[in-house]
């Protein structure tokens, strides 16, 4: 499983993809996948929101994620 | 031809937008421009710089103006937003409306502008003399 990183969620990472191998527990849910990188990466903890999209529309927290979803990690937006 | 011009763009040029807002049942055309601004809270910003998620950005701004075309019966919008590293005073977004009557590009722009700082996955990040900050991103 592939999750997309942008903003401040790459630098925290480090990288701009973040993959969850074949061996390793993969998050079920949105739910899942916010603690599993908040636990991982503890700088999570201090943004002002995190969201995640499932194929590219916000997801809620009780949404199922497959291998197949494009998955992406969205801090706080701030255009314009 | 669309009623939208949505797009994420290297560079903006603002006068185009009267052409592409312009419109035979149109009576008035609102547009708001975003700019880099020298100074965030006394502090110097050297430039700005924008990211996005393109996919979901262009589904998100697409979203907003197919509200604001309902909801104010526009003859034209446009939301187009750069990316990249931006100097001071350069055009980073524009939005606009074309309508039948003022009231309503004008309310139609506000909206335009309003929902996408709230919803479109954009990124922005601020460089000083000695420091980066991503905006927003913190309490």
């Amino acid at each position: 499983m592939n999750v997309l990183l942008f903003g401040i969620a790459k630098d925290i990472v480090g990288k701009s993809q973040l993959q969850f191998s074949e061996a390793e527990k993969t998050p079920e849910t949105v739910l899942e996948l916010k603690e599993m990188i908040s636990v991982s990466f503890p700088e999570f903890r201090k943004l002002s929101s995190l969201a995640v999209a499932v194929n590219s529309e916000y997801a809620e927290d009780n949404v199922s994620l497959s291998r197949n979803d494009e998955i992406a990690i969205i801090p706080p937006v701030s255009g314009g | 031809m669309d009623k939208k011009i949505i797009e994420i763009v290297d560079h903006i040029d603002t006068s185009q937008v009267f052409s592409e807002l312009s419109d035979s049942k149109s009576g008035g055309i609102c547009v708001f421009v975003g700019t880099v601004r020298e100074f965030t809270q006394g502090e110097e910003v050297i430039s700005l710089e924008f990211e996005t998620y393109k996919k979901m950005a262009l589904k998100e701004m697409n979203k907003i103006a197919i509200t604001a075309i309902d909801k104010w019966q526009l003859n034209k919008v446009i939301i187009r937003h750069a990316v990249g590293v931006k100097k001071v005073e350069a055009p980073v977004v524009i939005v606009g409306a074309s309508s039948a009557h003022r009231d309503a590009c004008f309310e139609a722009c506000r909206y335009l502008i309003d929902t996408l700082k709230e919803t479109v996955p954009i990124w922005k990040k601020e460089y000083f003399e000695n420091k980066t900050v991503w905006v927003s991103a913190h309490p």
